[in-house]
């Protein structure tokens, strides 16, 4: 019987303080990609660099959300209880952190925990795994950590996106934060960052 | 030979660095709020940098270099120990060369050399809350910060106006971050303001009594508060380093005897060092014995 033991990081403590320092570097400086430590995948059904987020971030203390197709997968419930023990919930406003294989099961990012004033810091992180991490369609990024502005062009992003985005810039402070990952990398997208379709 | 115990990496278990880091996270995504975080006992008192020293444990990886200050100074009691433990702990490597540093650990300066792209630097921060000495109440100022309402602070800084003429707070000198939060930047002197303006390093703030964390990514705008009539300016000295002969950086008095003689030395030890190796001189230094 498959108990979830395969896959995740051969070294936890060096391959997540390597994971977390990319992550860290990808909020503190938006658009700029960070190689992401890609672990082995328990199943197909989720890609490495999704792993390589949860195993760095979560544990019993987060309540994570997981799309429609990584839910079905048993496997993947199995990976995330016995490496993370994270409480998994269905309803996205309860999450601490959001992971999706793609934007198309992904709610608007307003289901998700939007923070309160008081402490916007209790809102969730979505992490979305997307094709491409360049390639698509040219935006323009200025804000925190951003010298000047700075120009990301991610494939797959979810419908609507710009305009989602910026109404969860109006909430600032409140709203949520973006991690893009694809083929070993990780951009970031704090919701300090202003996002404007390029030319 | 005596043996040590077997501590983790950078002597943090890994669930408290999960806890620490996704507090670190949010600290950048939200620039200058203070995030509550859940500050663990440290082997050392509260007051040394242990809010300073739970961040740099949670962020340093084996290939970090590690750089310590304290009042500017490489070579005091705090920094002196602080490096030692994590060259212990996490086996890193240490040096008191700003720019060859990756993590600069500091205690109340920020160093005279421009920190480059890529360095974070990380304050060890006795009161986070700006607000705190104007209104004791957590609840109050939790609520002040959510509803953007400083009018507080602004009274009394007019209120030193008032009082002396001028603004009379030094060190401690409250910046708003970004035009949202106002931040207090750790007992700096308030010469040190300005250079956190559009920093290229990444800036954390941990202060462990007080359990929270806050950061200022780079190129973030930090705004001393003043007034249009009464405007921010740093402290200016009227000699130069006694040492060194540098200017334009911040100076430490140095006593040296019982009938009122005193120097001036620069504060940063490292800045002083180094521009003493290549051969610049202040009034009551010596040349260096290779020259």
């Amino acid at each position: 019987m498959d108990l979830g033991l395969d896959g995740g990081f051969a070294d936890p403590v060096l391959q997540s303080q390597t994971a977390f320092r990319a992550i860290m570097d990808a909020l503190a400086n938006p658009g700029a990609v960070q190689r992401l430590v890609a672990p082995g995948s328990p199943t197909s059904s989720i890609p490495p660099e999704l792993v390589s987020t949860l195993l760095t971030l979560s544990d019993h203390d987060t309540s994570i959300w997981l799309d429609d197709s990584l839910r079905a997968d048993s496997a993947v419930l199995q990976f995330v209880s016995f490496h993370t023990g994270a409480p998994v919930v269905r309803e996205p406003g309860r999450a601490a952190f959001a992971f999706a294989a793609g934007a198309e099961h992904l709610p608007r990012f307003d289901q998700f925990n939007l923070g309160t004033q008081e402490y916007p810091d209790r809102s969730t992180t979505i992490v979305l795994a997307v094709p491409a991490l360049t390639g698509g369609p040219d935006l323009i990024i200025r804000g925190p950590g951003i010298k000047d502005h700075g120009r990301i062009s991610p494939v797959g992003l979810p419908e609507d996106f710009i305009g989602q985005w910026s109404a969860n810039r109006e909430l600032f402070p409140r709203g949520i934060d973006l991690l893009l990952v694809a083929e070993g990398a990780v951009l970031g997208l704090p919701r300090s960052t202003r996002i404007a379709e390029g030319h | 030979m005596t043996t040590l115990p077997q501590y983790n990496f950078a002597y943090l278990d890994e669930q408290t660095k999960r806890m620490i880091r996704r507090a670190i996270l949010k600290a950048i995504a939200i620039p200058g709020y203070q995030v509550p975080f859940s500050s663990r006992e440290m082997p050392m008192p509260y007051g040394w940098g242990t809010g300073g020293v739970q961040v740099t444990a949670s962020i340093i990886g084996p290939d970090d270099v590690l750089k310590v200050i304290d009042q500017g100074a490489d070579d005091t009691t705090n920094a002196v120990s602080i490096r030692a433990f994590f060259a212990k702990v996490a086996q890193v490597e240490t040096t008191t060369h700003t720019s060859d540093a990756t993590i600069i650990q500091t205690r109340h300066r920020i160093p005279e050399k421009a920190l480059s792209k890529g360095q974070v630097l990380v304050y060890q921060v006795p009161i986070p809350e700006p607000l705190r000495f104007l209104e004791p109440r957590e609840t109050e100022t939790r609520k002040m910060h959510a509803l953007e309402e400083y009018g507080l602070m602004h009274v009394k800084l007019y209120e030193d106006i008032a009082r002396h003429g001028r603004i009379a707070t030094t060190y401690a000198y409250p910046v708003k971050v970004e035009g949202r939060y106002v931040m207090d930047p750790s007992p700096t002197p308030k010469f040190d303001n300005p250079k956190m303006h559009m920093s290229e390093a990444l800036q954390l703030f941990g202060a462990g009594r007080e359990h929270r964390i806050y950061a200022v990514p780079p190129h973030t705008e930090v705004v001393s508060l003043d007034f249009e009539d009464h405007p921010f300016a740093i402290q200016h000295f009227e000699q130069p380093c006694a040492l060194c002969g540098a200017e334009q950086v911040y100076l430490d008095e140095v006593i040296l005897d019982d009938r009122g003689g005193h120097m001036y030395v620069c504060s940063d030890t490292d800045h002083c060092e180094e521009r003493r190796a290549a051969g610049h001189v202040g009034d009551l230094g010596v040349k260096e014995a290779a020259e």
